[in-house]
């Protein structure tokens, strides 16, 4: 290891100039809400997208309202069943899920993970914060203006979007381009963080081949965010162009209620382009953070170490270069080139072996582990489960000719919501229910957790697995009511009903979740330094929750890989990195080339 | 030893896996300071915005179906009864690059810890800079007098002036927003503010800015004034 030393001393004399350099805080104000400490800044992201989050999670239960039992709630009408479609898709993809997973996951765990004192550039840090909250409330405006928020579906699509019959002309659209732009802006301060704090500030011993899958997984996210989030960037000035100043980026020539409007010689197509270069990136900005909480999950609760630790690296990888060359498979039907339909439907089923090799991985991660059925570990075998019913219909809808006759029906609607919406949410809860404890010392109840579990796992199953039903029968998405389409049987409104009720019971769960978070914050089980006797950094801290500065005089020196877990002849079954190989002999693998073999 | 047999025997093995290993293998991934790589890493998230502004511009370009204006004639200047072709442009562009050799210059005296120097070619950067901001906005103000709008102009194609507003306005806001930067770093140079460290990097990393901001520009010209 003479290459790291001699990277130390030029670190060191940085280090102290940089990151958890800024003095502790000590008055309320600059303690947790100017917070510059990347735990707090974690808390407020997360906190903030929660909540935004439980407002698209009202949307979907009025939008499943509405199909369930048509007419029964009457402010529901069609032009505000629209609005709740857009803003649901928006806040859950964009606001939710990105700002949880690298502005909340990724906030907390990098730098504990990695063993840094904070993120490199704090103040940056806290100021992406407040530019995503910016972005909140510019989004959230939407909804007490003339015309309230955009109905123009998430994706946006000119030229509907901009054009009077679409609701939210007005201003919804306006401020949800202005939202996005803003959100860029956020998202690209903390993803710059990220990627610097992972590339330059590790702990002594922390090489990028020893970093918890989690850190990779967000790694990789965060610079699929700084690669994609610009397509989507530009796209929103160009439609904002559009709407405010007249001009025709996106808008071809347009007969409209009988009047020739003013646009001409734009590109409709170029704006799904734009969209889909962002679009499908940020599936994996949402997936591969969750790739990488399951598998530490799977590997710390099965105590056994995770298998092909290098593949699972390599995966994330090969799947985030990969998503860059995907994006029109979203376009089969839009009209562009058949021919590039054949190339995307190559490469996207070219991902499918990277991801398949991830799913592989995980369940011989669980063969023959010491599988303890906790919170965390329910949800993360859940995940495993909804994920490959996803992923195989991705399979399906990859495909050009099973693609065009499927488009914009619930099958598609049942597919994403399986493997982007469901499965990174599970993801979610598994990671807070596994780091809660660290956060505020306490345990969350496992009796209220299991119920959450369970409503949660069996409820979304019960209401995607018949939309896939639906789908195939052709019942199209986005309508707000489906009377008199003959194709459509009248038990298709049944199933309807079914699907309606088992959201509103979901829905109605998560109440238990927030009572969880919130009553277990000050009435839960004391919860130690490592309850769950997991091996990676942060559970190694010297306080819980961690102080300012994380790790009190002196940095971690990792020695280990992060992943073990029942190491033959060790007397624990778990060895945290920071332990040095010297301790006990014995347990070194290499020593015993048997054990060294069952290990590997 | 698991993570060490995990690494080592790759070390040895050589080839792909060895660049691997050696890559991974330090404490930091490239060896340069946080904000020099933290400097990098957004100027590739950057590349990514112009690159899309271009795309853009060149499908709207091959999408609209007026006649697209000939750039020689639309940004000529009559200079003493001569239509010349491109001048304005071809001097704006000059300045721009020739501020790139200052700053560059700049650097040289940074390391070499002469703070009057640095801080006047770093000022005299900014100026050129700002020269290129006022050259712009002279250009725009000509072409707005001969009718060109973001929503339409005389010359042929509406996309012509929206493209053109759009993506001139965004690049010099980053030439506006440099001119801030270096004009910023120098007067912290003169206050000797970095003296305490002998750490003259920020001198460099805001002239890795610049130099983007005049790369770009490069690919602006060649695609919108001489295509």
């Amino acid at each position: 290891m003479t290459h790291a030393d001699t990277a130390d001393s030029h670190t060191d004399s940085h280090t102290g100039s940089h990151a958890g350099s800024h003095a502790e805080p000590h008055s309320f104000w600059t303690k947790y809400v100017w917070s510059q400490d990347h735990k707090v800044i974690a808390i407020q992201y997360s906190l903030t997208a929660i909540a935004v989050g439980l407002v698209a999670l009202v949307l979907s239960n009025l939008m499943r309202l509405q199909l369930g039992f048509p007419g029964a709630v009457s402010f529901i009408d069609p032009a505000s069943y629209y609005q709740y479609v857009t803003m649901h898709g928006m806040i859950m993809v964009i606001y939710l899920l990105t700002a949880l997973f690298l502005g909340g996951f990724g906030n907390y765990l990098i730098p504990l993970m990695v063993g840094a004192r904070d993120m490199v550039f704090p103040y940056l840090n806290m100021l992406s914060y407040w530019v995503y909250l910016l972005a909140v409330v510019v989004l959230m405006a939407g909804f007490f203006v003339p015309g309230g928020p955009t109905g123009a579906g998430w994706t946006l699509y000119p030229p509907q979007a901009i054009l009077p019959g679409t609701p939210g002309t007005e201003w919804g659209i306006v401020l949800m381009l202005t939202s996005l732009v803003i959100f860029i802006v956020a998202a690209t301060m903390g993803g710059l963080n990220y990627v610097t704090t992972v590339l330059q500030a590790r702990a002594r011993g922390m090489t990028l081949l020893r970093m918890p899958l989690t850190v990779w997984g967000i790694f990789v996210a965060s610079i699929l965010a700084l690669l994609a989030f610009p397509a989507l960037f530009v796209s929103g000035v160009m439609m904002l162009f559009d709407k405010l100043l007249g001009t025709s980026f996106f808008m071809p020539a347009i007969v409209s209620m009988g009047q020739t409007l003013e646009h001409s010689g734009g590109s409709p197509v170029l704006f799904q382009h734009l969209f889909w270069f962002f679009g499908h990136p940020e599936v994996y900005i949402v997936a591969l953070p969750a790739f990488g909480i399951i598998s530490d999950l799977i590997s710390t609760h099965a105590r056994k170490n995770i298998f092909g630790y290098r593949m699972m690296v390599w995966a994330i990888v090969a799947i985030g270069g990969l998503s860059f060359v995907v994006w029109a498979h979203h376009m089969y039907v839009s009209g562009m080139n058949p021919y590039f339909g054949y190339f995307f439907a190559t490469t996207t089923l070219i991902i499918a072996v990277p991801t398949a090799i991830k799913v592989y991985n995980w369940i011989l991660t669980l063969w023959r582990g010491d599988i303890h059925l906790t919170v965390p570990m329910l949800f993360a075998i859940a995940f495993i489960s909804t994920f490959v019913i996803g992923g195989l219909t991705g399979l399906f809808l990859g495909n050009v000719s099973v693609d065009i006759p499927l488009s914009d029906t619930y099958f598609v609607v049942a597919h994403f919501h399986m493997v982007m919406g469901v499965s990174p949410i599970l993801a979610i809860f598994g990671g807070i229910y596994h780091w809660y404890p660290k956060v505020t010392g306490r345990m969350l109840d496992e009796t209220l957790g299991k119920v959450h579990f369970w409503v949660t796992f069996l409820g979304t199953y019960a209401i995607y697995f018949p939309m896939h039903y639906l789908g195939f029968l052709g019942m199209p998405r986005r309508y707000y009511a489906y009377e008199g389409y003959e194709f459509i049987p009248a038990s298709a409104q049944t199933l309807n009903a079914f699907i309606t009720v088992a959201a509103l019971i979901v829905g109605v769960c998560q109440l238990v979740f927030l009572f969880n978070l919130a009553w277990s914050a000050f009435r839960g089980k004391p919860a130690g330094a490592n309850p769950w006797g997991a091996t990676t950094l942060e559970w190694q801290t010297p306080d819980t929750p961690p102080k300012h500065g994380n790790w009190g005089a002196e940095l971690p020196v990792v020695h280990r890989w992060a992943y073990d877990y029942s190491v033959p002849g060790a007397e624990r079954d778990f060895i945290p990195q920071n332990v040095p190989q010297s301790v006990s002999p014995s347990e070194a693998p290499d020593a015993d080339p048997a054990a060294w073999e069952g290990h590997a | 030893m698991s993570a060490i047999a995990h690494t080592d025997p790759n070390a040895a093995a050589g080839g792909w896996r060895s660049v691997v290993a050696d890559w991974s293998g330090d404490r930091q991934a490239f060896q340069v300071p946080w904000g020099k790589a933290m400097m990098w890493i957004f100027l590739l998230s950057d590349t990514f915005v112009f690159s899309c502004f271009l795309t853009g511009y060149m499908a709207v370009r091959i999408t609209t179906t007026a006649p697209w204006p000939n750039p020689s004639e639309v940004f000529a200047l009559t200079i003493g009864g001569q239509s010349i072709p491109l001048i304005l442009i071809a001097i704006m562009t000059f300045i721009l690059i020739t501020s790139s050799g200052t700053m560059a210059m700049a650097v040289n005296y940074a390391y070499r810890r002469d703070r009057v120097r640095s801080a006047a070619l770093m000022i005299v950067t900014a100026l050129f800079g700002a020269c290129f901001v006022g050259m712009q906005a002279f250009e725009w103000t000509k072409l707005i007098h001969e009718g060109v709008r973001p929503w339409g102009n005389p010359m042929g194609a509406a996309q012509f002036g929206s493209t053109f507003f759009m993506i001139t306005g965004f690049h010099g806001l980053h030439v506006s927003a440099g001119v801030i930067y270096l004009l910023t770093v120098a007067a912290r140079v003169l206050a000797g503010r970095y003296e305490q460290g002998g750490n003259y990097q920020i001198v460099e990393i805001a002239g890795l800015y610049w130099h983007f901001v005049d790369l770009v520009w490069v690919f602006i010209f060649a695609l919108f004034y001489l295509w």
